[in-house]
């Protein structure tokens, strides 16, 4: 069966969901988008997915719709709610990265002094409150060492080093599961550090640990799991039969 | 004005700002008319002042009354937004001091170019907040508390960017620490509704009310900018759950349609995504940018619209 980088990476990504019961599912990027619609329609029935607006849908939306395109809604939600849903825990987030280091740091705010920066980035957004309220997961469409950088210039999401020197109510909802690349899956040791999981098809550990800025154990990598034929049919045919996904992902 | 963001500004009441007479031949029972001109409302708005701004990004913005802001002599103003180009234009225009903030963005487009602008150059201060604490901020505000508990910071540069910050052990027996969000009190707010009476009762008929009711309770005074005012009676044609703002927290209610323009202003009109483009890129140089303000904000609000419709039908900005 033939399959692309990309398609490999949704796969990779809506395994993050498993397991995650019913829950918000906060997903913000192509692959983490198309991820979560995979799940709920494969291994995740009880995932909670939103139109991007203020409805929750009772069958994923396709991309870019919201609930006036369209659909069955199933709740209402508000921005005003979804910082109550968050801070209940019944959420689960895959945000991007523009930094991150080996501990899940996470930058989206800006490169550079904070007080003057280089560049203006988006701003820390959400990631302080997702980080200590509930499992936060990384996607990363260009692995590269300008992204896993051996210290991030503004910690917006909160890395495992610093929950744990924080400790208490920093601590106690705070967990980083994996970050998704488009090289490879990364999880945290005992030690709350980044390793290599597992490498997609096709990539190596050593190119993998070259695109990384900081030392990345590669000891107990194995091959990332190639997507059945069932997916691939929902991923090409229902979920996104534009193929946004080969946008992020280029084959 | 003083200094009054982050400083814990006691709760003076909303008081309203108009007095006027009953309507003539409708009684001593009808409520109080706060109907006022864009100018009207912007001549209250003065230099150094704390002015929350509602919606979300580029939806709902009380885009007429940030015009006719552009167009006073106001400088020096505390912005507090969870913003979208009110706050890329008010900054282009150099009326602002300090920004606090959840986020400034056009939703379509990421980040607003004149506040990337603005903080590139380091030309304004600003408060980068987490979103829920910038909504924790804005409760405590509403509720006249000097803070509230969070979470959302904890162990985060928030904390190293807001050297302010305090955190709070909580006094009960877990002895948890959580960071004390100080209100995010405010001079004025403005919001943007799609309809309302002349008394100041907002109605929202899009999908989400934002944080509008919160600003408007978390400032000294509120202006309402409205699609229509609608006699009182005809609120009731929309679900009573679309009655969003209440009017003992509104002075002042001015009738702007399109009055969001270019954000979205759900059911009367999306965001006018060709327009936001041609602002976004306008904004890449000062010549370009001129020319966008020679035509688009030199003249009142009928001129704004005007040229956008301008605008809507060729493509093209007027000569």
């Amino acid at each position: 069966m033939e399959f692309t980088r990309a398609e490999v990476c949704v796969v990779a990504a809506s395994d993050s969901w498993r397991n995650a019961g019913e829950v918000l599912a906060h997903a913000v990027g192509t692959v983490p988008a198309l991820s979560a619609r995979l799940a709920r329609l494969t291994h995740s029935p009880d995932l909670v997915l939103s139109d991007g607006e203020a409805f929750f849908m009772s069958e994923p939306a396709p991309l870019g719709k919201t609930a006036a395109d369209g659909g069955v809604v199933e709740a209402w939600a508000p921005f005003s709610s979804i910082f109550d849903i968050l801070q209940s825990g019944r959420r689960r987030s895959m945000m991007g990265a523009s930094q991150l280091d080996r501990y899940g740091n996470q930058n989206i705010s800006c490169i550079g002094d904070w007080r003057q920066p280089k560049r203006q980035l988006i701003g820390v957004r959400g990631a302080p409150g997702n980080t200590v309220n509930h499992r936060t997961n990384y996607w990363v469409s260009r692995h590269s060492s300008r992204v896993f950088v051996e210290k991030v210039d503004v910690v917006s999401g909160v890395g495992n080093d610093r929950a744990r020197a924080n400790g208490g109510a920093a601590l106690r909802f705070h967990d980083l599961g994996v970050v998704i690349t488009d090289l490879a899956v990364l999880d945290y040791g005992p030690d709350g550090r980044l390793r290599i999981r597992s490498v997609h098809p096709g990539v190596t550990v050593e190119e993998v640990q070259r695109s990384t800025g900081f030392d990345l154990d590669g000891t107990d990598a194995v091959e990332t799991r190639t997507p059945t034929s069932e997916e691939l049919r929902l991923i090409r045919e229902v979920i996104d039969p534009k193929s946004l996904r080969s946008r992020e992902v280029p084959a | 004005m003083p200094e009054r963001f982050f400083a814990i500004k006691p709760f003076v009441g909303n008081a309203s700002v108009s007095g006027a007479d009953p309507v003539p031949g409708r009684g001593v029972t009808s409520l109080s008319d706060k109907t006022m001109s864009v100018e009207e409302f912007a001549s209250t708005i003065e230099s150094g002042m704390t002015v929350g701004i509602g919606g979300w990004g580029s939806r709902r913005k009380p885009m007429a009354l940030v015009r006719a802001l552009l167009r006073t002599d106001v400088t020096d103003l505390t912005v507090v937004s969870l913003g979208g180009p009110d706050v890329g234009l008010l900054c282009a225009a150099g009326k602002v001091r300090k920004v606090a903030y959840g986020f400034v963005s056009l939703d379509s487009i990421p980040l607003d170019p004149h506040f990337r602008a603005a903080r590139e150059s380091g030309s304004v201060e600003i408060a980068e907040y987490d979103e829920g604490m910038f909504v924790a901020g804005l409760k405590a505000a509403a509720q006249r508390l000097s803070f509230l508990p969070t979470r959302a910071g904890l162990a985060s540069d928030v904390l190293t960017m807001n050297p302010g910050l305090r955190t709070v052990t909580s006094p009960y027996d877990d002895g948890e620490e959580y960071v004390a969000m100080p209100a995010l009190r405010m001079d004025v707010a403005l919001i943007h509704l799609n309809r309302a009476d002349a008394a100041g009762n907002g109605q929202y008929l899009g999908p989400d009310p934002y944080f509008d009711d919160l600003y408007s309770m978390a400032a000294d005074r509120c202006y309402l900018s409205c699609e229509e005012i609608v006699p009182t009676e005809r609120l009731r044609e929309a679900p009573f759950q679309s009655l969003l703002i209440r009017r003992m927290y509104v002075d002042g209610v001015i009738e702007t349609p399109h009055g969001a323009h270019f954000t979205s202003c759900v059911p009367d009109y999306d965001r006018d995504e060709a327009f936001q483009r041609e602002y976004a890129a306008a904004a890449k140089d000062p010549e370009s940018w001129s020319r966008f303000e020679e035509a688009y904000l030199r003249g009142d609000e009928s001129g704004y619209q005007a040229a956008v419709a301008d605008f809507a039908s060729t493509g093209t900005r007027s000569a």
